[in-house]
């Protein structure tokens, strides 16, 4: 017989990291996205500021969200997002999807990009066109067996 | 793979839940420490120093951390870990956040599952920080071995404590902020609270003022909750809460199963539609159809 509440027909609630690295004290940015995506019905795990590569590595592994969401204005990002993804990697977080927003200039996009950040979206984006960038490609958390 | 597990029983996936069964034997071992107040009070603060605390004693902690699911949109912002990132580098520390998942009481139904992974994964100190909570927050005095509420001044007057029934949970208070102003009369207030609601308990329950954010009285706060430990043990009081704690999630689980049955609708359960139908027509009285299904559960108490 199969229960009514089968595993397979809930739907559990994508879990995201949004983490603001560096020396940037730029939030408005970050905290008007984290409310939008609880209001699109993510769990979002804020870290807040100053965060180092390895800070927002081994919080994404310990909480193992499905999405890490890097929020940069300082123009750091070519010198922090390549350790963010070694630091990710190296914790064997391949499967995440890790999307970028903040002063990112179009020239930099490929680059980012190439260290496999999935999509970068800067000022003026539309918070709906996040929600649905991320309801898209989110993974599923995959079994360990 | 604790992450991920963490994430399977959080889910409910049967891949979790039956990797748990398999687990549950090993645990019983970590010491559960509820951490409890009212929003803002300071939980996540006096956490973070406790873990500071706790690792200079050399031991392990992990630490979930519960925050409230948006009943709208069913989504939550998980903003407890802000306050403990000084020991991202640290490989005995491990926090989790979780977010309430339509659960009142200041819990979400996976902490209990969540708190046995952590034990069986040798956490021998387990910390879970509930829901901000006014009223109604008491559900971690039926998971904690022992229970911390954090109070602050300027939260309200002891009258508001004595309300939300958390101070009858607490096994020791701990007034936070005690660098602002009125911690004294906040403590003072909270002792003549306390001693009225408890006059004839055997332990005096501790009322510590601390300062989170310093680490000001967080040492004698450990201290404080390594005492109710051994006060647990000695008295045999670990045994009784141990019982109440297994007798509520198997209760919980039970109601849960019930409810998710009765809201998949009674389809599954024709009885179920055709008293349903009959209380329509007026045939049958709803506490008549009640009882018929009920019956089932075995003979009622109030009979
Ligand atoms: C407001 C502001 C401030 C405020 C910040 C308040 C706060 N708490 O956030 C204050 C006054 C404090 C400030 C200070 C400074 N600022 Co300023 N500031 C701005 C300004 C005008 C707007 C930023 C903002 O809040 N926008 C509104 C939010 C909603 O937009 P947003 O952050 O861009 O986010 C959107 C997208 O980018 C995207 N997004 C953002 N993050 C993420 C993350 C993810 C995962 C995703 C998917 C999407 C996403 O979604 C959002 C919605 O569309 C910008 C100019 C600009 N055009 O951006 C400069 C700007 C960012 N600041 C700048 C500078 C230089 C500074 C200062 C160094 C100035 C100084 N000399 O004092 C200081 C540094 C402060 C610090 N500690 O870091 C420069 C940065 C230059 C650079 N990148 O190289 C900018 C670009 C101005 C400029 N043109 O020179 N600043
Ligand atoms: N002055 C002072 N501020 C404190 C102290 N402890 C915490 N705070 C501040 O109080 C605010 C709330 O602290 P948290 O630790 O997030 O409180 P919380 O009880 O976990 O809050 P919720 O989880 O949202 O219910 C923060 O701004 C802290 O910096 C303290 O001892 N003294
Ligand atoms: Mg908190």
């Amino acid at each position: 017989m199969t229960e009514p509440d089968d595993f397979e027909n809930r739907i559990s609630p994508v879990r995201i990291l949004i983490a603001k690295p560096g020396l940037d004290g730029h939030d408005r940015g970050a905290k008007v996205l984290v409310r939008a995506l609880r209001d699109a019905g993510f769990e979002v795990v804020y870290t807040g500021l100053f965060q180092t590569p390895e800070m927002i590595a081994s919080a994404a592994l310990q909480e193992d969200v499905q999405v890490i969401g890097l929020s940069i204005l300082s123009g750091a990002h070519m010198t922090l997002f390549p350790q963010i993804m070694q630091e990710l990697k190296g914790r064997g977080l391949d499967d995440v999807l890790v999307v970028a927003g903040g002063t990112i200039p179009k020239a930099d996009i490929p680059a980012v990009k190439g260290l496999g950040v999935a999509e970068v979206f800067g000022p003026g984006t539309r918070l709906s066109e996040i929600v649905d960038f991320i309801r898209q490609n989110a993974p599923a958390p995959s079994p360990l067996w | 793979m604790l992450p991920r597990l963490a994430t399977l029983v959080e889910n409910e996936d049967p891949r979790g839940l039956e990797a748990l069964d398999v687990l549950y034997p090993l645990t019983g071992k970590a010491h559960v420490v509820g951490v409890t107040g009212p929003p803002g009070a300071g939980k996540s603060s006096l956490v973070a120093a406790l873990l500071d605390r706790i690792r200079a004693s050399g031991r392990r902690a992990a630490v979930l951390a519960v925050d409230p699911t948006s009943t709208i949109s069913g989504g939550a912002v998980l903003g407890d870990r802000i306050r403990m990132m000084e020991q991202h580098a640290d490989e005995g520390v491990f926090v989790r956040s979780m977010a309430s998942r339509g659960r009142q009481g200041g819990l979400a139904w996976a902490t209990a599952g969540l708190v046995h992974l952590l034990d069986a994964a040798g956490y021998p100190l387990v910390l879970v920080e509930t829901v901000g909570t006014g009223q109604d927050g008491t559900d971690i005095a039926s998971l904690a071995d022992t229970v911390v509420v954090v109070e602050a001044p300027g939260l309200g007057d002891g009258i508001q404590a004595i309300k939300s029934g958390l101070l009858e949970v607490g096994d020791i208070v701990v007034v936070n902020k005690a660098d602002q102003p009125g911690a004294d009369d906040a403590r003072r207030l909270l002792r003549a609270a306390f001693d009225l609601a408890h006059p004839t308990d055997s332990r005096e329950t501790p009322i510590l003022p601390a300062v989170a954010i310093t680490g000001s009285g967080v040492a004698e706060l450990l201290t404080a909750i390594d005492d109710h430990v051994s006060w647990l043990t000695e008295s045999g009081q670990l045994t009784v809460r141990r019982e109440r704690a297994a007798r509520s999630e198997v209760l919980a689980g039970i109601r849960m199963a019930l409810d998710r049955r009765l809201e998949a609708g009674s389809s599954h359960m024709p009885e179920l539609a055709s008293l349903i139908s009959r209380v329509a027509r007026r045939e049958l009285s709803p506490r008549e159809a009640v009882e018929t299904l009920t019956v089932m559960l075995g003979p009622s108490v109030n009979s």
